[in-house]
């Protein structure tokens, strides 16, 4: 098949499948089908895909990672099944982790296990072993946990031979594990990141930093319940068989999405961009078809939702043709988000000063989050309307490694944010935005002394911003909250978990189903397994 | 006492490893930095530069060079215009390989050949009658490699000439007041040059590209990081890939050019005006289809590979780092068709990767290969295709 380029315009009014979003899972969805042979078009609303994995030129000679911008989650067999290096996957592995101290000192953690080692040892001999420990027990429950990644959640209300078949999959997968891996689990799932972290760990730096995995994305601190379960997914990643590896890819997570449009077009799949979905049209509790927002109507025998469950059930099709409960569990879905970046064009590299003149502390993540309680203290500013006035910031200078993203000697420099709530009480982002903007920066020039001078550029994105612009509703970074009652079988509602609607030949393949949000695609693929299935069974 | 290359001085200084090795009698790096893996990203996504300068270094000048080396190079060095440099090889009379190197044409009389090995005597043994001298300038000069994406805009920021070089083209230039000789070469299958620069001006050399590219992301790398480039591009390297006949004690241990894949290397051979060391022995063995061997990439199956580790309760190794032993290769039957002479796993490509010698009835690209692998102290076997070489060959290294 020949390699297809974007278009503004339908080349034709019918095909076997539509798929509504052009982010990353409706890019692998929408590739996997077209592998197997149908006609695919995926409809993006703006002018380019990707969705919330984008990079842009918001500044002459400046590349942004507007939102999402580092990847781990990604699952390997997708690189293979869908030819990603032929068409420039690239992932440059991170060597360093950086996590700045508030008096100064910092830990520096590299790709040499008996350095970090010592340089751990200088902040509590204690936890040097602790760290093997801990990443031991981690990687055992990941690779339990793995499996359920990889697979359509069974349906646990369901009585068919195959569900029962699933049902008794889990069951054993679950019950040969080592009773001490699945309690871990059960910690991790259920617990706080604070107490799981606790029990292996004595300093602040190292709990600070870990547990920052466990708040990413999310409205808990790490002393609630419920943010182990967000670090434990954050473990989940892997590159290269290393478990919890993080990258930046070629271009950022923007070049990512670009070398998934080129694979996808690459197997047919059409891409018509700057068209908006209006609704998709039903006929007699069946997907026939989309309507754009332009009045075009485009017939397909599937349609799937690449968007957000607010979206998928209560937007794009009527909720009185749904099941009741289905409509109620989707309401009482949450999603708050409360997450932002601010991006900086930066006229060169920060300086810290324990560090003089060092610079390859930034080849990975800055981690502002010095200790557990500066992240709760945090996260307390949000629980009643604010957003932080000391944020943790996830900071990402993706140019030193990757030199197209900057011109030479300058940066740019990702830095995202906790907490902002969507919902700001007696105010909003339209008028906070800037004095937010203001705000992250001024706890980076706490850090990095002189920063204010590096800036050339400054773009602001509230969870308001990330709403309006992906369409990621209240601006959830994962499509709805990493919440237990929400993930896995229960994701985005009970009996609705495996990617099918109540409506025949419409399906859903967002970040709102399992295994849920970052860059990881498995949504997208799990869901052409499941619709090319009911496609040979019609 | 170990010497020390000329940008030793600097290099040390970039070193927060204190890992060297021992190369042709000089401390080389292995690498600077904690992690080798690092290094080689940053040869294939900005730039690199590695310390070439114990590779031997000899000018073969007068007026008979050319025709010399026609006789002595399996390569046909005629086809050689000045300013341009070949890949090449010699072999003995029974047509077995002796080594390679680069020969660099700076004239109609002038070459210079590096070589891995010392090969004065070789040389000058076969001079005979010729107007040739063939003079050993190893330590009079530094290499310096500068490979990745970013090399030539960093390299053009010194010496404009730079930017217009083509693929294994050569031009003498400055670098600052350094007169040097910049090449298009290298042993990363990159984008990529050298720079070979009289020893008493390599310090200022160094410090110049080094200012230059470190805006653009420009680091050090050791061997490790090389040795990982060079089996993703396809470069074969001496006693890992192949060695010299004439220190192997059997055949089993001597390969031809033919064999070795280096068969476009011998284009011309039937030129009856054009005599060289094993011609003969490679024109029966061409004639004959006599090979034992044909030398291929291999790309290993990746849901076998995960497999065969999974089932053991064990998380598959992706190691970049190349096996140090062999790994034997079968047939579906459990023959054994050959054997990986180099293997890794590969970031840029994602999968293991090898290069392997097998019987030429199983050279087809595309055919399968099991190849061995130790999982939990047992021999498995993983299914491997195999492919053509370079595995990784993007545009820029030629473009
Ligand atoms: C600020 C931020 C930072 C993040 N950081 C990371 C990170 O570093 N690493 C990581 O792994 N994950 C990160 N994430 C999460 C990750 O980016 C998302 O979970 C993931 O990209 C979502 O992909 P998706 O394909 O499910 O949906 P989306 O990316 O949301 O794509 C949906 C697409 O649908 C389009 N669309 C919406 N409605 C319509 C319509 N009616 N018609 C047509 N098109 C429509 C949108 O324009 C959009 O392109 C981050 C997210 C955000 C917002």
């Amino acid at each position: 098949m020949s390699q297809t380029t974007p278009t503004r315009a339908a080349k034709s009014r019918e095909y076997d499948a539509i798929v509504i979003g052009g982010g990353h899972n409706g890019l692998v969805n929408a590739a996997y089908l077209a592998k197997a042979g149908l006609s695919v078009l995926v409809v993006e609303r703006r002018h380019l895909v990707g969705g919330a994995a984008i990079t842009e030129e918001l500044y002459p000679g400046f590349q942004f990672t507007t939102f999402s911008y580092a990847l781990s989650l990604l699952r390997p067999d997708i690189i293979h099944e869908l030819d990603l290096v032929r068409h420039g996957f690239m992932p440059i592995l991170m060597p360093s982790s950086f996590a700045p101290m508030e008096n100064g000192d910092y830990l520096l953690l590299g790709p040499d296990r008996d350095e970090n080692l010592k340089e751990i040892m200088r902040h509590s001999a204690h936890d040097a072993d602790a760290m093997d420990r801990y990443e031991h027990d981690v990687e055992r429950v990941c690779q339990l946990v793995k499996p359920l990644f990889d697979r359509v959640p069974p349906n646990l209300f369901g009585k068919s031979p195959e569900d029962l078949a699933d049902i008794a999959w889990l069951r054993s997968h679950l019950g040969d594990a080592p009773p001490k891996v699945l309690h871990d689990a059960v910690r991790m799932l259920t617990g706080s990141a604070a107490d799981f972290l606790d029990d292996y760990f004595e300093s602040d730096i190292l709990k600070g930093y870990m547990a920052s995995s466990g708040i990413i994305g999310t409205k808990v601190g790490p002393m609630s319940q419920g943010s182990g379960l967000v670090l434990l997914y954050h473990s989940l990643g892997e590159h290269d068989g290393q478990f919890g590896a993080w990258a930046f890819h070629k271009g950022g997570n923007g070049g990512f999405t670009q070398v998934l449009a080129r694979a996808a077009q690459a197997f047919g799949v059409e891409i018509l961009l700057e068209s908006e979905v209006d609704h998709v049209v039903t006929r007699d509790g069946r997907a026939v078809g989309v309507v754009l927002g332009d009045g075009t109507e485009l017939s397909a025998r599937t349609v799937v939702s690449a968007v957000d469950p607010r979206r998928t059930f209560l937007e794009l099709v009527e909720p009185r043709e749904l099941p009741t409960d289905l409509v109620e569990n989707i309401n009482r879905f949450r999603f708050q988000g409360t997450s932002a970046k601010v991006n900086f064009a930066l006229d060169g590299a920060p300086r810290y000063p324990a560090l003089g003149d060092r610079t390859d502390q930034y080849r990975g993540f800055t981690n502002i989050g010095p200790s557990m309680e500066y992240l709760e203290r945090a996260f307390d500013d949000a629980k009643y309307g604010w957003y932080s006035q000391r944020p943790y910031l996830d900071c990402a200078v993706q140019s030193m490694v990757d030199p197209d993203m900057a011109p030479p000697g300058k940066h740019v420099m990702s830095c995202f944010v906790q907490y902002a709530p969507y919902h700001l009480r007696g105010s909003d982002w339209d008028t906070e935005r800037e004095k937010f903007g203001d705000t992250v920066q001024a706890t980076l020039e706490s850090f990095f002394p002189g920063f204010g001078d590096l800036v050339l550029h400054r773009e602001v994105v509230t969870p308001l911003d990330i709403e309006r612009v992906v369409g990621l509703s209240e601006g959830n970074i994962f499509a709805g909250e990493f919440f237990a009652p929400q993930m896995y079988f229960f994701r985005p509602a009970p009996g609705w978990s495996q990617y099918r609607t109540p409506i025949d030949g419409y399906y859903q393949c967002g970040s709102g189903t399992h295994p849920g949000g970052c860059v990881m695609g498995a949504p997208g693929k799990l869901a052409s397994g499941q619709i090319l299935a009911d496609l040979r069974k019609e | 006492m170990i010497r020390t290359t000329p940008f030793h001085p600097r290099l040390s200084e970039l070193s927060t490893t204190g890992l060297w090795s021992h190369w042709a009698g000089y401390l080389s790096a292995q690498k600077y930095d904690m992690s080798a893996k690092h290094e080689y990203f940053g040869i294939r996504n900005s730039a690199g530069f590695f310390d070439s300068s114990p590779l031997y270094k000899y000018w073969v000048r007068g007026r008979d060079a050319e025709r010399f080396l026609a006789g002595v190079l399996a390569r046909d060095v005629r086809t050689c215009r000045p300013g341009r440099a070949q890949y090449t090889i010699w072999c003995d009379d029974a047509g077995f390989l002796l080594e390679d190197g680069v020969v660099f044409r700076y004239s109609d009389n002038e070459f210079m050949l590096t070589a891995a090995e010392p090969n004065l005597g070789y040389l000058r043994d076969l001079v005979g009658r010729l107007d040739v001298e063939v003079v050993d300038v190893s330590q009079d000069y530094g290499v310096l490699a500068v490979q990745g994406p970013r090399s030539r805009e960093i390299l053009a920021r010194l010496s404009p000439d730079v930017a217009a070089l083509p693929y294994f083209g050569h031009t003498r230039t400055k670098v600052g007041a350094a007169a040097v000789t910049v090449s298009r070469t290298g042993f990363t299958g990159d984008l990529g040059y050298e720079i070979l620069v009289p020893a008493a001006d390599a310090l200022p050399v160094l410090d110049a590209v080094i200012e230059a590219g470190t805006p653009y992301g420009l680091r050090p790398f050791g061997e490790q990081a090389l040795l990982m480039a060079r089996i993703e591009a396809g470069l074969l390297l001496v006693d890992v890939d192949f060695s010299s006949s004439r220190y192997a004690w059997t055949d089993h241990d001597r390969v031809t050019p033919v064999e070795l894949g280096l068969r476009w290397m011998l284009r011309g051979i039937d030129d009856p005006e054009r005599p060289f060391v094993g011609r003969k022995a490679l024109r029966a063995e061409i004639a004959g289809g006599t090979s034992r061997w044909a030398t291929v990439g291999i790309v290993v199956d990746w849901q076998d590979w995960d497999r065969v580790w999974t089932q053991a309760g064990l998380v598959p190794p992706k190691d970049e780092t190349p096996l140090d032993y062999e790994s034997m290769l079968y047939d579906a039957e459990g023959g054994r068709v050959g054997y990986a002479t180099s293997f890794m796993y590969s970031p840029v490509l994602q999968r293991h990767i090898g290069i392997a010698r097998v019987r030429p009835d199983h050279g087809a690209v595309g055919s399968t290969v099991g190849l061995e692998v130790t999982v939990n102290h047992q021999y498995e076997t993983v299914a491997a295709q195999v492919a053509r070489l370079p595995l990784f060959n993007p545009e820029r290294k030629t473009a």
